[in-house]
């Protein structure tokens, strides 16, 4: 039989969590260790911590998932980056913003700082723009010879046509090697040419980071014995990839921690629609979960100083956390927040023998939290202060709940992280209000069960298919770039469709994205 | 007169992205371009429209086209230039300032591109005080002024000049040359003297651009969504505060039109609002009732940063602030609204109260 079980791992900024998951999906072992400097470290700690548990059968395990922050933490430190050859072909249109104008100084040393803006590209509706200029880049693999460890190529109106790309990284593999790391940008982003080819730089220097963490994610598992696992890293989006694919596209591993943090939630409450609130120390955050995944942001994300159009989380953060300072006014009225004692409330909160009065003490005093501080300590406060205060903390959230929200009905929430105990049994707005036990390993049992998905973003022309046949087309292409990341063809869904109409030009010019979702191929 | 550096440029962009009611092209893609051009060739001369000498020959230089285009295949830098070339060689002289055409992301600093290369001014001046979506829609049609001749340029040098006895029909030709010419081009017209930019334009865009621009700047980096001094320094009004359930977009007659529906939530719990749009945003109604028409502004901003958000960017999920500003006064007399009023926009019917009034003020 098969080996079906998984082993789940997040690396967060203060913990890194392991866990166990069987062939039926059952939490066998949890455990939380401290990420430590060099990252690994903290991964190969946590992994042996959740193997030696009793109740794990190591031979079972097939299938190892990695959620971390390596490629994020090489970008924000400027380390350990490859040099990268920047090539735009578009001239001698885009010349009027240069690759990286607006790239923090030190980050483009980092990765060495050259670029080029070659003869090519296509319209909107695939006329090309030039002729694409084959000498030129023929000229440049020359020059970039022994200078650069990787290659970003972008072009403009790549997701309408990539042939210019295409052509382009054929001639870099024929100067600098078949195996050469070349990153093309219809491969990694959608329209909007300069958060495109920004994400593709960014990818193209962390194919050998990505690289290092692969081979030392295996090299871990080896070293417990563990051998001929699948191996999968956690993207942004909720889904997973194959290392393989992750040492291609690197930069879609960026911040899948809130991403992994929801869909624990979902998968520890059985619930796909619901907004997740978790609670921590000084803030509240909150996202939502549409079809067991997490709804997207639309603003713009930047990372490490660049701007991206990365496919990030929606997520809203408010002032209140169980440090959260609570202040009755002049005028009578109380506030909790924004400010907050932090993880010291265990010192400086009342409950716990200090002088500042914290959420934490309100609830305590209401009796909310049975077994956290010493309710003597804040039996003196008045009835009214902890009402008004216990209400502000209320609606705070509620206000918040409402405005995640996407429809009028009541919705599901998931209630979680070690501030949770700041909230009541029910809440206004809230249809069932749900606390799952193991909330503090979320985040990797997130990463355990996460699907894969392939999404595709491209600029069609609906006067010659139809806008029926042509939304087919898109969805045959979003499930094979689904089944390229590992998923069971027979699982796989379409879980969003999107077609916005282009502004201002006749022809039916119209973007559409598509998004397919499938279960592992076990 | 003074000098626009990189920061006055950048605010400008923020701020034309608020006037431009939700049209006028991505500010991102426009802020990027001006510094590149600032870094290059210099600060830029802005003059006050009453610095204007009388006999000065004054044109606007615009872009045309679909914002999703400029995101995407952005310009070359001289795409401008050639346009002016063209009207230049057809009127036998060269010009000493431009203007803008409109408050946008982009159309407000297109302008700079030729300004800088040059070393001419601009004047603190348009022809919209906010963004419409079509070339005939500035104060200068409504005081008999004509678009003509209009000299077309794209960012290979292919040129066109256009002749036209009609402003509307103008907007048409350039349109029909926008699509050709891979759906984003450059425009020179509206050519004239100092006596008429002083007479027929909405004076003081710029400044009040780069004010709004400022304001959204410090808040910002004070991580403050306390909309107030924004909406003091439009005089604006708050519509609504709400979250997008759903936008229906139709491309027709080469616009987006379509509506955005907001659900309510705080102090508007329980409404609906819906937003009509042509490109840029025209009537906003709640529960039924118009709340705002054009000519005055619709702006909307994201709750939790103040990003202003534009037509392309609005999608099911954004939560919205979304503020009412009253617009030029030349527009509000029977002339302009002849040009600009809600009726000029299908919404027949509709009667144009300024968004104050209707407001209760």
């Amino acid at each position: 039989m098969a080996k079906q079980w998984r082993i789940g791992i997040d690396v967060g900024g203060t913990n890194t969590d392991a866990v166990v998951l069987d062939d039926k999906l059952n939490l066998v072992a949890a455990v939380k260790s401290p990420t430590t400097e060099d990252v690994m470290g903290g991964i190969r700690n946590a992994m042996a911590a959740v193997l030696s548990d009793p109740a794990v059968d190591r031979s079972q395990i097939g299938y190892a998932m990695l959620g971390t922050t390596h490629c994020t933490n090489a970008i924000v430190e400027r380390k350990r980056l490859d040099r990268v050859a920047v090539i735009r072909i578009g001239a001698p249109a885009t010349a009027a913003i240069k690759p990286m104008i607006d790239w923090p100084a030190d980050l483009r040393s980092a990765i060495n700082d050259q670029w080029f803006l070659v003869q090519g590209g296509h319209e909107f509706d695939g006329r090309e723009i030039a002729p694409f200029d084959a000498d030129e880049v023929r000229r440049i693999a020359k020059e970039v010879k022994g200078s650069c460890d990787s290659v970003a190529i972008s072009s403009v109106f790549s997701p309408v046509d990539a042939s210019h790309e295409k052509a382009a990284a054929q001639i870099m593999r024929e100067e600098l090697g078949e195996d050469f790391p070349i990153s093309i940008s219809s491969e990694i982003g959608s329209v909007s040419l300069l958060e495109r080819e920004n994400a593709t730089i960014l990818n193209a220097a962390l194919v050998n980071v990505a690289k290092t963490t692969s081979e030392s994610f295996i090299a871990a598992l080896d070293a417990e014995g563990i051998k001929d696992a699948e191996i999968y890293l956690c993207q942004n989006d909720g889904t997973l990839m194959s290392a393989e694919y992750a040492m291609r596209y690197p930069i879609l591993t960026i911040a899948c921690g809130p991403t992994n943090s929801i869909r624990g939630a979902s998968f520890l409450t059985g619930l796909k629609d619901a907004v997740v609130v978790d609670i921590g120390g000084t803030t509240t955050d909150l996202g939502v979960l549409v079809h067991g995944f997490p709804r997207e942001s639309m603003l713009a994300v930047e990372i490490g100083g660049v701007r991206t159009n990365f496919r990030m989380p929606d997520i809203i953060s408010i002032g209140l956390g169980g440090g959260s300072i609570v202040r009755r006014h002049e005028d009578g009225t109380v506030t909790v927040g924004p400010d907050s004692v932090g993880y010291k409330v265990t010192e400086k909160a009342l409950c716990f023998g200090g002088d500042t009065l914290t959420a934490t003490d309100i609830v305590v005093a209401r009796g909310m939290a049975p077994g956290v501080g010493d309710p003597e300590k804040v039996a003196f406060l008045a009835p009214d202060l902890v009402d008004k205060a216990l209400a502000c903390m209320v609606k705070m959230v509620e206000d918040c709940i409402d405005r995640m929200k996407t429809s009028a009905g009541d919705i599901d929430v998931v209630l979680v992280g070690g501030g949770s105990i700041l909230m009541p049994d029910s809440l206004e707005g809230v249809a069932q209000l749900k606390r799952p036990e193991n909330f503090g390993v979320a985040n990797a049992v997130g990463s355990a069960i996460s699907q894969v998905s392939g999404q595709i973003e491209r600029v069609f022309s609906l006067d010659k298919l139809g806008r029926a046949e042509t939304l087919e087309v898109a969805k045959g292409l979003a499930r094979d770039e689904a089944v390229k990341a590992g998923a069971d063809p027979d699982t796989i869904e379409i879980v969003e469709v999107e077609d916005v109409p282009l502004a201002y030009l006749p022809g039916n010019a119209t973007r559409v994205r598509v998004k397919a979702v499938g279960d592992l191929r076990i | 007169m003074r000098k626009l550096g990189t920061q006055e440029v950048e605010d400008i962009a923020m701020g034309a992205a608020v006037m431009a009611s939700g049209g006028g092209g991505n500010p991102y893609v426009g802020i990027l371009i001006a510094k590149q051009t600032v870094a290059e060739f210099g600060e830029i001369t802005l003059l006050e429209l009453d610095e204007v000498p009388d006999d000065a020959r004054v044109a606007v230089s615009m872009g045309l086209g679909a914002p999703t285009v400029l995101v995407e295949k952005v310009p070359a830098g001289p795409e401008p230039e050639y346009a002016l070339e063209a009207l230049e060689a057809e009127v036998g002289h060269t010009f000493d300032a431009l203007l803008p055409s409109e408050a946008g992301g982009w159309n407000s600093l297109h302008p700079m591109l030729p300004a800088a290369r040059r070393g001419i001014p601009l004047l603190d001046a348009d022809g919209m005080g906010r963004a419409f979506p079509e070339l005939q829609m500035v104060t200068w049609s409504m005081y008999g002024q004509s678009a003509s001749p209009i000299g077309v340029a794209d960012e290979r040098g292919n040129r066109l000049l256009i002749k036209t006895d009609d402003n509307k029909r103008g907007e048409d030709l350039c349109r029909g040359a926008t699509v050709e010419m891979g759906g984003n081009i450059s425009l020179a017209c509206y050519g004239m003297n100092g006596v008429q930019a002083k007479a027929h334009s909405v004076a003081g865009t710029y400044t009040l651009c780069e004010n709004v621009g400022r304001i959204l700047r410090k808040a910002r980096a004070a991580h403050s969504n306390d909309a107030s001094e924004l909406m003091e320094a439009l005089r604006a009004v708050e519509l609504f505060r709400g979250k997008v359930q759903d936008v229906e977009r139709r491309t027709i007659g080469g616009f987006a039109r379509g509506v955005a529906h907001l659900e309510g939530f705080d102090a508007y719990k329980g409404s609906d609002m819906h937003v009509r749009f042509q490109n840029e945003f025209l009537i906003a109604e709640v529960d039924g009732v118009p709340v705002c028409t054009a000519p005055d502004l619709i702006a909307m901003f994201d709750t939790e940063t103040l990003t202003p958000i534009t037509g392309e960017s609005l999608k099911y999920g954004c939560r919205a602030l979304v503020l009412g500003i009253p617009c030029a006064p030349q527009w509000r007399t029977p002339e302009g609204l002849a040009v600009v009023g809600p009726a000029v926009f299908g919404y027949e019917g509709v009667e144009y109260i300024p968004v104050e009034e209707r407001a209760g003020r």
